[in-house]
């Protein structure tokens, strides 16, 4: 059999797959370049920090309480003598794994709620979406200050508050994706083909749904981050010793006027992080935008 | 409009309903006995008899919630164990603080997002769009409560220009009150600011591009007409909307600029419960922040309706 041969190929080349498109524009924005960079750094000082020569981040050293930047601490002491420095590279994990794994829990949970809504429509959607629309209408942070206090203060209960907060978000994007899916044409002819519904969903809906979810998730893990760190600044989040930029915060903000350093570093490192998802977020939304 | 109203406030009764539902559940999630947590440490004999009482904690858990949604619809929502309040008068009492700081916090971000989107829009493309909108992503990104410590520490501490923390009334002392509240206003009103900016930006963009604009400007109106009167007032539209969505964020950051500033709002009175394990408190604030964001998602439709005449024709 020999293969069908275009006569346009010279003349009027085929665009590049939809995928190579993405990558194509996602590599020409200069900002969402950058954001990645600042993410895959975050990522590989929280991965690298039991390796990277630092003291430990709960090892005090009282003969250098409060000591501002030198070159033995580069970010300074914090008032037990702990190294800034240190407590900001183990503080990006906890930043970090906050972020993913709360943005998991909104993503594994919401994804499904919001894809059988937008499947089985009727009472299945009525129920969900009511249920939706009573999450979105307690403010993100007071439903995850609530929930961390009714479960407890931890890094842990503190992510599943913010992924619990964050859901609706998902039920939403993924209902509304799914119901345009729905109204195409591939999926007409497969339903009339008898293909079943986990058929239908995992082969059909479930990829053309996965590119604004990712747009999402990058961007609210931007928020979760954000959400975690105030957790923890409330006390409601991780819990001392272990360090968290939210946490050191919280402290340093008794300690302005003597140690300014301790306060202004952690702030830096989450300002950071944050717009380094928010630029990755925003470039990989324009990158698979389906209108260009 | 009024059966409209009417319309959207039946739609929101289940809603109303199923928030009721998670606030009731809150409890449920404590370890252990939920009345002795919530009874405080002193585990008065009499009070968790009482509060056993009236919670029906004998009864099975959906006769619990027709008798705690029973008093919640007659406005009690229990006493704090702190104050011994009940928990509706102490949220009504530190409401008008956030309210106050809210409002402040709102005019500050309409001054500045509304014409940075314009200005921005109108430059779509050159540096003045450019550093807009750098501007606008680290506003989203700066943690407010950060933002508040650096405030503190350089126009408070070193500076010496405002004062860092006390609250004055605004019926009290109207310039003293304004002079406390300004920064954490401005904290607060920064991450509206840059979300109002992104807002008017993709509105006047969008309505630049339309035909009236373009009319407007072959009838050789002045730009400035042609921008402020034909384009922005129709931007508006949509910006207003989002203004008023933008209630659950303002709440939320009050919860945290409340906290540095030691504002004694609903911001701090929410924080101050959860440490004082006044859950009856929490369970309050999460209840009544959920039905006035319906509320306001009411009001946001309403004023489109109002703003869009387009929109009441249908």
């Amino acid at each position: 059999m020999t293969a069908a041969v275009d006569p346009q190929t010279d003349a009027d080349p085929l665009p590049p797959p939809r995928r190579n498109r993405a990558w194509e524009k996602f590599r020409r924005s200069p900002s969402a370049l950058l954001g990645g960079v600042i993410v895959l750094f975050f990522l590989i000082v929280a991965l690298l920090a039991p390796l990277l020569p630092v003291p430990g981040p709960t090892e005090t050293d009282w003969s250098a309480v409060r000591q501002a930047p030198s070159a033995a601490h580069p970010f300074g002491t914090d008032e037990i003598g702990r190294d800034v420095l240190s407590r900001m590279i183990w503080g990006a994990q906890a930043s970090l794994l906050a972020g993913v794994v709360s943005v998991l829990i909104a993503v594994l949970l919401g994804v499904p709620l919001g894809m059988l809504a937008g499947y089985l429509r009727g009472w299945t959607d009525a129920v969900i979406s009511r249920f939706t629309e009573a999450l979105l209408a307690a403010p993100f942070l007071i439903l995850a200050i609530a929930l961390a206090a009714f479960l407890g203060p931890s890094l842990t209960n503190a992510m599943i508050a913010i992924g619990l907060s964050a859901m609706p978000i998902f039920i939403r994007l993924a209902r509304a994706q799914t119901m345009t899916v729905m109204t195409e044409d591939y999926v007409e002819s497969a339903r009339a083909v008898g293909i079943g519904h986990l058929g239908m969903i995992g082969r059909y809906i479930l990829p053309n749904i996965i590119p604004p979810i990712i747009v999402q998730a990058t961007l609210t893990i931007a928020t979760a981050i954000i959400a975690e760190a105030s957790l923890s600044f409330l006390g409601l989040g991780q819990q001392p010793p272990a360090p968290s930029w939210g946490a050191m915060l919280n402290v340093a903000k008794n300690f302005l006027e003597q140690a300014p350093w301790m306060a202004l570093y952690p702030g830096i490192a989450i300002f950071l992080v944050v717009l380094g998802f928010n630029l990755l977020g925003d470039g990989l939304r324009d990158a698979l935008d389906p209108r260009d | 409009m009024l059966g409209f109203l009417a319309r959207r406030v039946i739609i929101a009764i289940p809603t109303v309903i199923l928030i009721s539902i998670f606030v009731f559940a809150l409890q449920h999630l404590l370890p252990g006995d939920p009345i002795l947590v919530m009874a405080g440490e002193e585990r008065d004999p009499e009070l968790i008899a009482a509060l056993r009482e009236k919670y029906r904690l004998n009864d099975p858990i959906p006769i619990q919630y027709l008798a705690w949604a029973g008093n919640a619809l007659q406005g009690d929502l229990g006493i704090s164990l702190r104050t011994q309040q009940p928990v509706l008068e102490l949220i009504g009492e530190k409401l008008p603080v956030t309210i106050q700081l809210a409002v402040m916090a709102l005019i500050i971000a309409i001054l500045i997002g509304i014409p940075a989107g314009v200005l921005s829009a109108y430059k779509k493309g050159t540096w003045i769009d450019w550093v807009a909108n750098v501007t606008a992503l680290s506003g989203l990104s700066v943690p407010n409560f950060w933002l508040g410590i650096m405030l503190i520490l350089l126009v408070s501490v070193r500076l010496g220009w405002l004062p860092a923390s006390g609250y004055v009334p605004l019926t009290e002392d109207p310039l003293q009150s304004i002079r406390t509240m300004i920064m954490p206003a401005f904290v607060l009103g920064t991450a509206i600011a840059a979300t109002l900016m992104r807002h008017t930006r993709s509105a006047m963009l969008s309505v630049l591009k339309s035909d009236y604009v373009r009319t407007a400007r072959a009838k050789g109106l002045r730009e400035r007409v042609v921008l402020v009167k034909h384009a922005l007032r129709n931007a508006l539209v949509p910006v207003v909307t989002v203004i008023t969505l933008l209630f659950g964020e303002l709440l939320a950051g009050a919860v945290l600029t409340e906290q540095i500033f030691t504002i004694p709002g609903f911001g701090k009175l929410v924080v101050d419960a959860v440490f004082n394990r006044d859950y009856a408190v929490v369970q309050g604030i999460v209840l009544c922040t959920g039905i006035a964001f319906i509320f306001m998602n009411i009001l946001a439709d309403a004023a489109y309706r109002v703003l869009n005449p387009r929109m009441s024709e249908k």
